[in-house]
């Protein structure tokens, strides 16, 4: 039994390691307030955002497949919340049932028939949704999902279980076995045989005796235990475990892949109620969200209007700033200009609705059409590098050399001011000669930048292969926090922050 | 009859086998070698053979061809697999002594003469099947063809086999009502467990493992298994009165020539097993041309075996170094960059020379040895020796104990011998110990940071051990055959991380 409403094809595994370099996308990107939101205060559903999220899908069909199961959830948010709830309810539900002598298959058998019993009833209560809202669904993963529970779990299978469980809570009863000689002469391959619960009568009992009486022709032979043999009676409990344990076993692995259906059900619909959570926190202050069409890499980079940074609207009253960006068939974008212009959030929000789009959640923006990516990357300046002058090229340049460790041709490299550690000769030479190279094989490249000699170089070999976007600064000084198209410029306006930080003190500038 | 893998000629062994390891065990990283090769074949006591030096080299063409006859994978596998099989026949034998109860002790011993009888007869085929060329092999083929056939063999195997056909095909009951055990015949009930498993089978799918109960599985038997055990003999009387028979007759039953085979084939399969890694990871090991009294050597792509499986497990890469000696060469001076593989450039040259010594395959693509009667070792030690004075008083004293020893055919490795002193004394006293060795005329390794060591006469060679030439603080582990120097290098910084334009070229392009 699978609940497949992540992958067409296989489970979600929340046991893998996030992909090195993860930990960068969470501190650049600034996921944390992302998790935040999609949890809603539950750390388990945090958990899942955060593995979904940083392991995203290759191909576009895996992403249409899931954006299809969260546009159910999105019309159906009842219903789902409500299948989660059952599985979180089995889940602890089996946690409470208490296990002792786990080690004896007698302890084992008895824990899993009264599991068992918890469980059918959730199963049930599972089917009975299916049945009613079945027509309600529109996407693949939902109406497979629902044909396979109609079809595992019947009404005579669920009554069958019901008859061997009732059978099963036997105890300490007679117990009739088969058996060969194993190794040394010890007795092997114990198996227990129907009837079970019969007790000898007595006069069979008294036939017995007669027969041994008599012997010689006689094939049954008698040994009893004293009454206060304790060793004898253990002897004999581990015999009828020998016996009992392939049936326990069984029972235990029944249980446990029960159990296993229940978590992995929580754990798909987790990151689809944590979906459903953001979606609640952004349209509640009418940010536009909306589900974007998916390209195969080489069609497109990003085609976007209203594309806002999620995280940073998560973290203010208001709207964010919605920008534009049109890149199709160029695999480099260089954004320059004004500092604190808006040019790092512009770099922010698409790598979010990237990441998002890849993950097949909706994204922030009023329409997104983007390449699907083999994987993403960021190389941001670190603010904690300031502090260290000495080592800090020898850092960017060790960070950057991990990341072209990892690369794989289709991944999308987003650098923020990278290399602007040493001098603007010796940066963009070194920037030049890496971006060169990621080009060439086959990566997609977002440069914010002020180091000029770097976009004025590629913008006077090919001026439309890439892509160049200025941070906006109107003629008055003012930003807009917009970024537009246009050529590089061999200021960046530093000086501009320096004045309005410095206003007060009538500080002097050039 | 006597035919041992080892020696042609028997007397050989007799003068030699030792407890304690030669004094340049340690130095060389042997007793890590020996120790490592052993490891899990201590019963075998084979650290004699390692110990003892052959002294001719039809000796050690002698081991050639019987490692050449191992190296064919048949061969290897049925030897292998005998000898696996035969320690566990002494394990069992061990385990018999301990037990008590006799219908126990009687079905051990049966099945353990089984295992003996199938394993010798499994290694006669295949050895039969084989291509051997080797006449240690050969002649212990013929001695085992004729054991096979004998009376005495086949009586023993045809009566073991009988009477295990017997004990397996008895099937019993076992009733287990309270304090009461019944046996007896089994009667044909249907099998419970299978329908149990059978309704739950689809719940077993997925990743759970079955549960597996672990039984504590003692050797001996408790007095209720001793109970039932009895009674199953009572219902079959015969088959157990024929076992008792049988066990006084085959009271001693291990052929003494196949026991002795058995020890010395671990020398051979313990060498192989521990190169195979090596050779699986590229390296390459070959069978040195070995002669008396030759007058120069060469091994080329050779390495520190000890050092090679300890990169290997922590997945580093092994450099390999070629050495030579052309006539009239004698002494190679080993000089050049700190920490740059100068020692275990020496140790590799004291491990080739010292195992090709004992018949094995050594570390190298091609190799060509003279045969050295034994291998000297000066390296400074760490020992507790207080001042520098009586530090180097120490050292000259170990020198001249080498010195004692000494012959024409022996081979002296100094390692940075007296270089605590200071340079004019080092400088004195390794021209000294150079003299006396060519006086001798010994073969010498001499590690130093003296340059002019390296030009002394035509009897030295010049090592050097080399850093990258773009980047003097990356050590490659190479020393080659040229004249000192002490070169210093420096480069970009960028080429460091191998983010050039055409680094990062090249490592995107795999």
């Amino acid at each position: 039994m699978k609940a497949h409403l992540m992958f067409r094809d296989r489970d979600l595994d929340l046991t893998a390691q996030p992909a090195a370099g993860a930990e960068d996308l969470v501190q650049d990107l600034s996921l944390e307030s992302i998790f935040a939101a999609m949890s809603g205060g539950d750390p388990y559903l945090r958990d899942v955002a955060q593995r979904v999220l940083l392991g995203g899908l290759e191909e576009t069909a895996a992403i249409r497949y899931r954006q299809s199961i969260l546009a159910d959830c999105i019309a159906q948010p009842e219903i789902v919340r409500r299948m989660y709830a059952i599985a979180v309810s089995a889940i602890e539900g089996e946690r409470h049932v208490w296990g002792f002598t786990l080690r004896h298959p007698e302890g084992v058998l008895h824990r899993a028939v009264e599991v068992l019993g918890i469980f059918r009833d959730h199963l049930r209560e599972l089917r009975g949704i299916a049945d009613a809202h079945v027509g309600r669904f529109q996407s693949e993963g939902f109406r497979v999902f629902f044909t396979m529970l109609e079809g595992e779990l019947d009404d005579a299978y669920l009554a069958r279980i019901a008859e061997h469980l009732n059978r099963l809570r036997f105890r300490k009863n007679s117990l009739l076995m088969s058996a060969r000689l194993g190794r040394s002469n010890k007795g092997t391959q114990y198996r227990i045989r129907k009837p079970l619960n019969v007790r000898l009568t007595l006069r069979e009992r008294v036939e017995c005796w007669a027969k041994q009486l008599v012997g010689g022709e006689t094939s049954t032979f008698v040994y009893e235990l004293d009454d206060r043999d304790e060793a004898g009676f253990q002897a004999l409990q581990e015999l009828r475990d020998r016996g009992i344990a392939p049936v326990a076993s069984a029972l235990a692995a029944s249980t446990a892949h029960i159990l296993d259906f229940f978590k992995m059900l929580r754990a798909e619909l987790a990151f689809h109620i944590g979906c459903l959570n953001l979606r609640e926190r952004l349209t509640a202050k009418h940010e536009p969200v909306c589900f974007p069409d998916t390209v195969s890499n080489e069609e497109c980079l990003v085609d976007a209007r209203g594309l806002y940074d999620l995280s940073l609207t998560l973290n203010m009253e208001g709207r964010a700033i919605g920008n534009e960006l049109t890149a199709e068939r160029q695999r480099l974008v260089m954004i320059t200009g004004a500092n604190r212009g808006g040019k790092t959030t512009f770099l922010r929000s698409i790598g979010l609705a990237q990441l998002l789009m890849q993950c097949g959640a909706f994204v922030p923006a009023e329409r997104y059409r983007a390449g699907v990516c083999s994987a993403l990357f960021t190389h941001f300046r670190r603010e904690e590098d300031v502090a260290m002058r000495s080592g800090k090229l020898d850092e960017e340049l060790s960070r950057m050399s991990a990341i072209v460790d990892r690369l794989r041709e289709g991944a999308m490299v987003l650098l923020n001011e990278s290399f602007a550690s040493t001098n603007e000769r010796e940066g963009s030479e070194i920037a030049r000669q890496i971006v060169g190279a990621l080009l060439e094989r086959g990566m997609k490249v977002i440069y914010v930048t002020h180091l000029y000699d770097l976009a004025e170089s590629f913008y006077r070999v090919s001026p439309v292969s890439a892509v160049f976007l200025r941070a906006e600064r109107l003629a008055d000084g003012r930003r807009t926090f917009k970024v537009v198209e246009g050529e590089p410029l061999s200021t960046s306006f530093g000086a501009d922050v320096y004045r309005r930080v410095f206003k007060s003190e009538g500080a002097h500038f050039e | 009859m006597r035919c041992s893998i080892l020696f042609d000629a028997p007397d050989e062994r007799l003068l030699t086998e030792r407890q304690e390891s030669p004094e340049c065990f340690r130095d060389l990283n042997l007793d890590q070698i020996a120790a490592a090769v052993t490891a899990g074949r201590e019963p075998y006591d084979l650290l004699p053979i390692f110990h003892l030096p052959l002294t001719s080299a039809e000796a050690v063409r002698y081991r050639h061809q019987v490692f050449q006859d191992f190296e064919n994978p048949a061969v290897f596998a049925c030897i292998a697999s005998f000898s696996e099989r035969m320690r566990g026949v002494r394990a069992a034998l061990a385990e018999t002594g301990k037990l008590y109860c006799e219908l126990q002790k009687q079905r051990e011993h049966l099945d353990t003469i089984g295992e003996y009888c199938e394993s010798v007869n499994a290694l006669t085929r295949a050895l039969t099947l084989s291509q051997l060329n080797s006449s240690g092999l050969m002649r212990l083929r013929q001695y085992l063809s004729e054991y096979t056939v004998s009376m005495e063999f086949g009586s023993l195997a045809a009566e073991t086999d009988a009477l295990q056909g017997d004990l397996a095909a008895i099937a019993y009951e076992v009733r287990i009502d309270g304090k009461r055990i019944e046996v007896s015949r089994y009667g044909g009930e249907p099998d419970y467990a299978a329908e149990v498993l059978e309704t739950f089978a689809k719940f077993k799918q997925g990743a759970v493992d079955p549960r597996e109960f672990a039984f504590r599985n003692r050797s001996a038997m408790n007095h209720i298994e001793e109970a039932i055990v009895d009674r199953v003999a009572r219902v079959f009387p015969e088959i157990f009165s024929t076992l008792a028979r049988y066990c006084e007759h085959y009271r001693e039953f291990l052929d003494p020539v196949v026991a002795e085979f058995e020890r010395e084939a671990q020398f051979y399969l313990a060498w192989l097993e521990y190169l195979r890694p090596l050779e699986r990871a590229g390296l390459r090991v070959c069978y040195p041309e070995v002669s008396a009294g030759a007058r120069s050597s060469r091994c080329f792509d050779t390495f520190d075996l000890a050092l090679a499986h300890r990169l290997l497990a922590e997945r580093g890469a092994v450099v390999v170094n070629d050495f030579e000696l052309r006539m009239p060469e004698r002494i190679m001076v080993v000089s050049g960059a700190n920490q740059g593989g100068k020692s275990t450039f020496a140790r590799l040259i004291g491990q080739t020379y010292y195992l090709a010594g004992i018949g094995c395959r050594v570390a190298g693509r091609e190799a060509a040895l003279p045969l050295v009667d034994q291998v000297l070792t000066h390296f400074e030690r760490e020992e507790h020796v207080e001042t520098l004075s009586g530090k180097l008083e120490e050292s000259l004293g170990r020198m001249r104990r080498l010195f004692e020893r000494a012959t024409p055919s022996s081979l002296l490795i100094m390692n940075e011998s007296f270089d605590s002193t200071t340079v004019r004394d080092a400088l004195f006293l390794n021209r000294e110990v150079l003299r006396r060795v060519t006086e001798r005329d010994m073969l010498c390794v001499c590690v130093t940071f003296l340059d002019e060591l390296a030009s002394l006469s035509e009897k030295t060679v010049s090592y050097v051990a080399t850093v990258n030439a773009k980047d003097s603080a990356t050590r490659t582990y190479r020393v080659v055959r040229r004249p000192a120097e002490g070169l210093a290098y420096a480069m970009a910084i960028a080429e460091k991380y191998g983010l050039t334009y055409e680094r990062v070229r090249e490592r995107l392009s795999q």
